[in-house]
């Protein structure tokens, strides 16, 4: 019989499914309590690397912008590293540790709403992990945090457009991880890794030598980092500019532009990479690495 | 189908404990030489999270020793993420693959197995390290003023002894996880970067972090070998290096004795509640 689901209908029952499992799969291997507190732990350690680093040199100077800076930078890397990995990691998920990736090839389903669907649970988790890392540094560190000066509009376009244009970049990546056979469970963290280093989520892109500036330059999380930081605490922003030249409104039109571009180029890389994958006979393949 | 000669001597003892440990390192011995990709996975690539920590130190203007010290922890990081995932969850990999159960029905003995993983896991992860050191010194221009060779290489060796005893200890303990053996190791990564201070020295901590922080030998092995490492390291260590010597041999004769009996009491727990073959995904 003629499959007759339309296909906006079959991407959103994809998607919503896949949100529903990639929730399950996140979460209910323990108990609400313990998954709250594995939920906070790892990422508020990360931001304590930075504040021990810091404090250390600066003799606890944080009221400085330099320190409200990094920490917010760091904040929201969370998304960088969970949104986009997230995405990613479900194909090493269900092909290896599951082995049920050819089950979902062959059921009705479209494959790449599937897989951002399994990347929402991870923005509920960030977005939980980042409210708790911003008030333990605006209770304890001195983040020059004020609800009433905060650019809302500004804040909310920026962070729905970041984790869209993450969330495309992750698809990229589920895409390259689906042609690789050994080393594809540690992809996406290599490559949060060097967004890392080149985004200035936690130094301006001018500390980076001149020659590997341009990397962070073309890379559209450098201007959403920015964004979010000039939404949130536009004195520190001012402070401390990573992009002096352009206004908030400039900003976001790059952002929305190269998430356009960045949208594209994950499309046709998942289209390129899946059909790869298909044809080598990757789509099952295990190596229990 | 070519069928293998009949066994025609059996090994028993320390000749069958050797053969083992033999044969479990092997592969990893062997296989970082097969598949070389290692070299940017797992050299290359750590780079750049250690760089990411030089320069956040360089942007807020720290003496050059600490990048150094962000080098030294970047290399010993390779140990720690080898004895959590190659070491500590093995077994429960093994289990999920289906091998646990072969090794438990083979002669050899799981203590032999596990020291296999150990040295094989050891003999790689040295090789990642040393890359780690050499990339991350040339690049940062890291400055070492060795102050004791020997003693800078006993601390090394008796911290890798104690670790991977932790290793082998905790190997048993995830006999007996399922699921929640990968989030365990997972959540393992960060709060021991901070509290072991991999990137920075622990003497900045108030004193009962460093004390709770020295149950995972890396901590004190870490700042033993800074002390001996770097001109400022020993105006910046938290106890004598002679003390953290005495400390970590304890940690290492402790950690193998425990790993003896935890894994001989595990293996029959599991054996008994029937978890050696389950695998609930």
């Amino acid at each position: 019989m003629e499959n007759t689901t339309p296909v906006m209908q079959k991407n959103w029952r994809s998607f919503r499914m896949a949100a529903w499992l990639g929730w399950k799969i996140e979460s209910n291997w323990t108990d609400p309590f313990l998954f709250a507190i594995y939920s906070i732990v790892k990422p508020l350690a990360a931001a304590m690397i930075l504040v021990v680093m810091y404090g250390v040199i600066s003799r606890n100077q944080f009221d400085s912008p330099v320190f409200a800076y990094l920490f917010i930078g760091n904040a929201f890397y969370q998304y960088v590293s969970n949104v986009m990995v997230g995405v990613s990691w479900a194909i090493v998920d269900d092909r290896e540790h599951y082995r049920t990736l050819k089950y979902l090839y062959v059921s009705p389903i479209s494959i790449p709403f599937y897989l951002l669907g399994r990347g929402v649970a991870r923005v509920l988790i960030t977005t939980f992990s980042v409210v708790v890392i911003l008030a333990v540094g605006v209770a304890f560190l001195h983040i020059p945090f004020n609800p009433a000066v905060i650019n809302w509009p500004l804040f909310i376009s920026s962070l729905l457009i970041g984790i869209l244009m993450l969330a495309m970049l992750g698809l990229l990546l589920a895409g390259f991880t689906l042609r690789m056979a050994q080393y594809s469970f540690n992809i996406g963290d290599s490559v949060a890794g060097a967004l890392y280093l080149f985004s200035g989520a936690i130094f301006p892109i001018s500390v980076l030598p001149a020659f590997l500036r341009p990397l962070g330059y073309i890379m559209p999380i450098s201007y959403w980092l920015e964004l979010i930081r000039r939404a949130l605490v536009g004195g520190v922003a001012a402070d401390f500019p990573m992009f002096p030249g352009f206004s908030n409104l400039q900003l976001l039109m790059i952002l929305i532009g190269m998430t356009i571009i960045f949208g594209f180029i994950s499309v046709w890389g998942w289209k390129k990479f899946d059909w790869q994958a298909r044809e080598r006979g990757l789509i099952d393949q295990t190596n229990n690495y | 189908m070519p069928m293998l000669p009949p066994v025609s001597k059996r090994h028993t003892g320390w000749r069958l404990f050797l053969m083992t440990v033999f044969g479990r390192s092997y592969p990893r011995v062997i296989g970082a030489q097969r598949e070389t990709s290692w070299v940017f996975f797992d050299t290359l690539l750590p780079m750049l999270s250690v760089a990411a920590y030089v320069f956040v130190y360089r942007a807020i203007k720290a003496p050059e020793d600490y990048v150094g010290f962000v080098v030294v922890g970047g290399a010993m990081m390779a140990f720690w993420m080898n004895v959590l995932w190659s070491m500590s969850s093995q077994l429960y990999w093994e289990k999920e693959t289906g091998n646990l159960a072969l090794y438990i029905i083979s002669p050899g003995s799981m203590m032999a197995i596990l020291l296999g993983m150990a040295v094989g896991g050891l003999f790689a992860t040295t090789l990642r390290a040393l890359g780690i050191i050499v990339l991350g010194s040339l690049l940062f221009s890291v400055h070492f003023v060795v102050a004791s060779f020997w003693q800078l290489i006993l601390v090394f060796l008796l911290t890798m002894v104690a670790l991977y005893g932790l290793g082998m200890m905790t190997a048993s303990l995830y006999l007996l996880l399922s699921r929640e053996a990968w989030h365990f190791s997972n959540l393992a990564q960060e709060p021991i970067f901070l509290v072991s201070g991999f990137y920075f020295p622990i003497k900045n901590f108030p004193a009962w972090v460093p004390v709770i922080g020295s149950i995972i030998p890396l901590t004190l092995g870490m700042d033993a070998m800074r002390q001996l490492s770097f001109a400022s390291g020993p105006s910046l260590g938290w106890v004598s290096v002679k003390i953290e010597i005495i400390v970590l041999t304890g940690l290492a004769v402790a950690f193998l004795i425990a790993a003896r009996y935890l894994l001989s009491y595990m293996e029959k727990l599991a054996v008994r509640e029937g978890r050696l073959t389950e695998s609930r995904g």
